[in-house]
């Protein structure tokens, strides 16, 4: 059986995700437990919603920066709204999704009609929203409204004693969503053909436009769902939370195994990707000796290595390219 | 007149006239420059000392952005350089001792100059994506640097160190002088030897410039080893203002701030053309900006805002689509078809 380039990237993360399991179990008594799994997905499911949306955005050829700074705008607007206005959840929860998915419409069509980098336009995204979160307030706003709470700690039982976190079933959700949504729909195929080449998809008279703006309507609505989840997660709003966070969700993408010059690459890939980071962070933290830090530079040595692997991997596609 | 409008300082210099004449509308004495102790004190030397570390970072990232490249890992590099300095004066018996000092700024800059080689090599060699390959050391130097400073602030009490970022020649602050020096080595390189022209000519065309036997490889690698210099450099003037290294906070969002002063200044992101002075240019124009945000009493944390704002704006500008539609309006007659035309081919 020979495998299909094009396999193995997620193949090959896969295969880390579980080497890097098992090399843990081994190590760390209590490592291998179930709990211990769901963990890494109660504790990344923020990373992993912002990473479905990003995947998108990586697939079509472009590049979201502006991330991490909508889900910090999200918590905030969500914390000023709840707790200093005292809005419904009902009604903010909606009109936060809203706002993020506008913010992307917003630089989507910035990206199209006016032909800027996407990497520019989304930087001026990440400036304003950032900056934003600190018009509305500077200060921490915790919030102990009972909706949060109570889907802050709601436990969902699973067999065998563990638990999944409301917000882990969402993520699992969105990403269900996405791997629906990227290959079995026509707006998936339109994104891979977007990436692939923005010249072929408008001559076979694919929407581009339509793609392209959706894309980055579609991140932002990612990383705003994200922020409502982080808000169940931290509690809080505050206009540092995630700094940083959109080159978490980068390597993610990019670890998962999708190439950075859009058109090749798997939901699926990603969602392992989000999986490898919290082991990192796991073993790590049963380590216990290491520094946290350790996170920042092992997770750039894979970045390092992928990115070399999908060089190699697709330096013939490249060449047939120049 | 038009020669004068023409010329590509004419609206950054236009920008930074308007802003310096508010401040002088706002408060009167902003131009007021007083001598105390031999050293000169004003607002616009505190623009002049403060921007120095900004105007280095972004000279370095002028050269790289001129070879359409991209340089994210500037800031992670500011805070290394200045960790690795403040970490081997504090281990220094006598933290005053010269030698001590100079050991520690060439370690930094040593540092900072393999960091930038390795930008290098994996953009030139390995012909990885600029973005994606600076990405890596964007990520893991904050990591490295943290792990540098142990995750504390580093605090030394050299007064020799101090000197470099805070301290006066000539009552005027001796970053100035470091920044202008590198400044003119720039200048110098670019503009009297064909050494810009290579740069340019590889922003152009890697391949072409290959061809015609200019070694695109070495000069990006150049290119991206001067960058991490500078950044070097940033992290010693930063740290050394304030005496003590910060490994999570030192240099967060330089690369932002120097890529909009790049940008401002008149260099487009897709390479092939680039003014050094239009870059200091930019960064003074941001310096101002952000002394003036706090002066008028606005909470600084709508800077972001303003100048979210004003990347926008100037993308925009320098789009070729948008002038088109803009100038569209003021056009007595379209043709559809070569709307449609200039559309497609890009």
């Amino acid at each position: 059986m020979s495998l299909n380039r094009k396999y193995i990237p997620i193949v090959v993360t896969i295969l880390l995700f579980i080497v890097m399991f098992t090399a843990g179990s081994f190590r760390y008594t209590g490592f291998f437990s179930l709990q211990v799994l769901m963990n890494l997905l109660v504790d990344n499911a923020f990373l992993l919603i912002t990473a479905v949306g990003m995947s998108f955005v990586i697939l079509s050829g472009g590049i979201d920066l502006s991330v991490g700074s909508v889900i910090a705008l999200s918590t905030m607007v969500s914390a000023s709204l709840v707790q200093q206005q005292g809005w419904p959840p009902a009604v903010v929860i909606p009109l936060v999704l809203l706002m993020g998915a506008v913010f992307g419409t917003i630089m989507g069509a910035i990206i199209h009609y006016f032909s800027i980098q996407p990497f520019i336009v989304t930087l001026a995204g990440m400036f304003l929203a950032r900056g934003l979160c600190y018009v509305i307030s500077i200060d921490t706003i915790t919030i102990d409204n009972t909706f949060y709470t109570a889907m802050a700690q709601t436990r969902i039982p699973l067999p065998g004693g563990s638990f999944l976190s409301i917000s882990a079933v969402i993520a699992i959700l969105v990403v269900a969503a996405a791997i629906f949504t990227a290959h079995y729909t026509r707006f998936g195929r339109n994104v891979y053909a977007l990436g692939g080449s923005e010249q072929s998809a408008l001559l076979m008279g694919l929407p581009v436009a339509r793609t392209k703006v959706l894309v980055y309507t579609l991140s932002g609505l990612c990383s705003a769902l994200a922020g409502v989840v982080f808000t169940f997660y931290m509690l809080s709003g505050y206009g540092l939370h995630a700094v940083g966070f959109e080159l978490d969700t980068i390597a993610a993408v990019v670890i998962g195994g999708t190439l950075l010059t859009g058109g090749v690459g798997y939901v699926l890939g990603t969602f392992f990707g989000v999986l490898i980071q919290g082991v990192i962070q796991t073993i790590i933290s049963f380590e216990g000796t290491l520094s946290s830090w350790w996170t920042k530079i092992v997770i750039g040595l894979l970045l390092f290595i992928f990115i070399l692997l999908q060089r190699v991997l697709s330096s013939r596609r490249l060449t047939l390219k120049e | 007149m038009s020669v004068v409008m023409k010329h590509h300082l004419f609206w950054p210099l236009c920008v930074l006239a308007a802003l310096l004449l508010f401040n002088l509308c706002y408060s009167p004495d902003f131009f007021s420059i007083t001598v105390h102790d031999g050293h000169l004190y004003g607002s616009l030397i505190d623009i002049l000392n403060f921007g120095a570390p900004l105007i280095l970072v972004a000279i370095g990232m002028t050269l790289v952005v001129a070879t359409k490249g991209i340089d994210l890992s500037v800031g992670s590099i500011v805070a290394i350089s200045g960790a690795i300095a403040c970490l081997s004066i504090s281990r220094g018996a006598d933290q005053n001792s010269m030698g001590l000092i100079l050991t520690s700024v060439l370690l930094a800059a040593g540092l900072s100059l393999m960091l930038g080689a390795w930008n290098g090599l994996l953009v030139s060699m390995a012909g990885i994506q600029p973005i994606i390959a600076t990405l890596i050391l964007m990520v893991a130097g904050r990591g490295i640097a943290q792990l540098i400073t142990g995750g504390q602030i580093i605090t030394v009490t050299s007064t020799k160190y101090a000197y470099i970022g805070s301290g006066s020649l000539a009552a005027l602050p001796f970053s100035i002088f470091v920044v202008a020096l590198v400044l003119v080595i720039a200048l110098l390189l670019t503009r009297r030897t064909a050494l810009g022209l290579f740069i340019e000519s590889v922003g152009c065309n890697p391949a072409a410039s290959k061809m015609s036997g200019i070694r695109a490889h070495l000069v990006i690698l150049a290119v991206y080893v001067f960058c991490g210099l500078c950044a070097g450099i940033a992290g010693l003037l930063l740290s050394s203002n304030v005496s003590s290294a910060d490994g999570n906070n030192a240099g967060l969002w330089y690369e932002l701030d120097a890529i909009l002063a790049v940008v401002i200044g008149g260099t487009s992101l897709n390479g092939g053309r680039f003014y050094l002075t239009g870059t200091v240019i930019g960064a003074l124009i941001i310096q101002t900006l952000t002394t003036t945000i706090y002066m008028i009493g606005v909470p600084p944390e709508i800077t972001l805002v303003v100048k979210a704002c004003v990347v926008l704006a100037v993308c925009l500008i320098q789009s070729d689509t948008f002038r088109a539609a803009v100038a569209a309006r003021w056009k007595s007659r379209h043709y559809p078809a070569e709307k449609e035309m200039s559309r497609h081919v890009s």
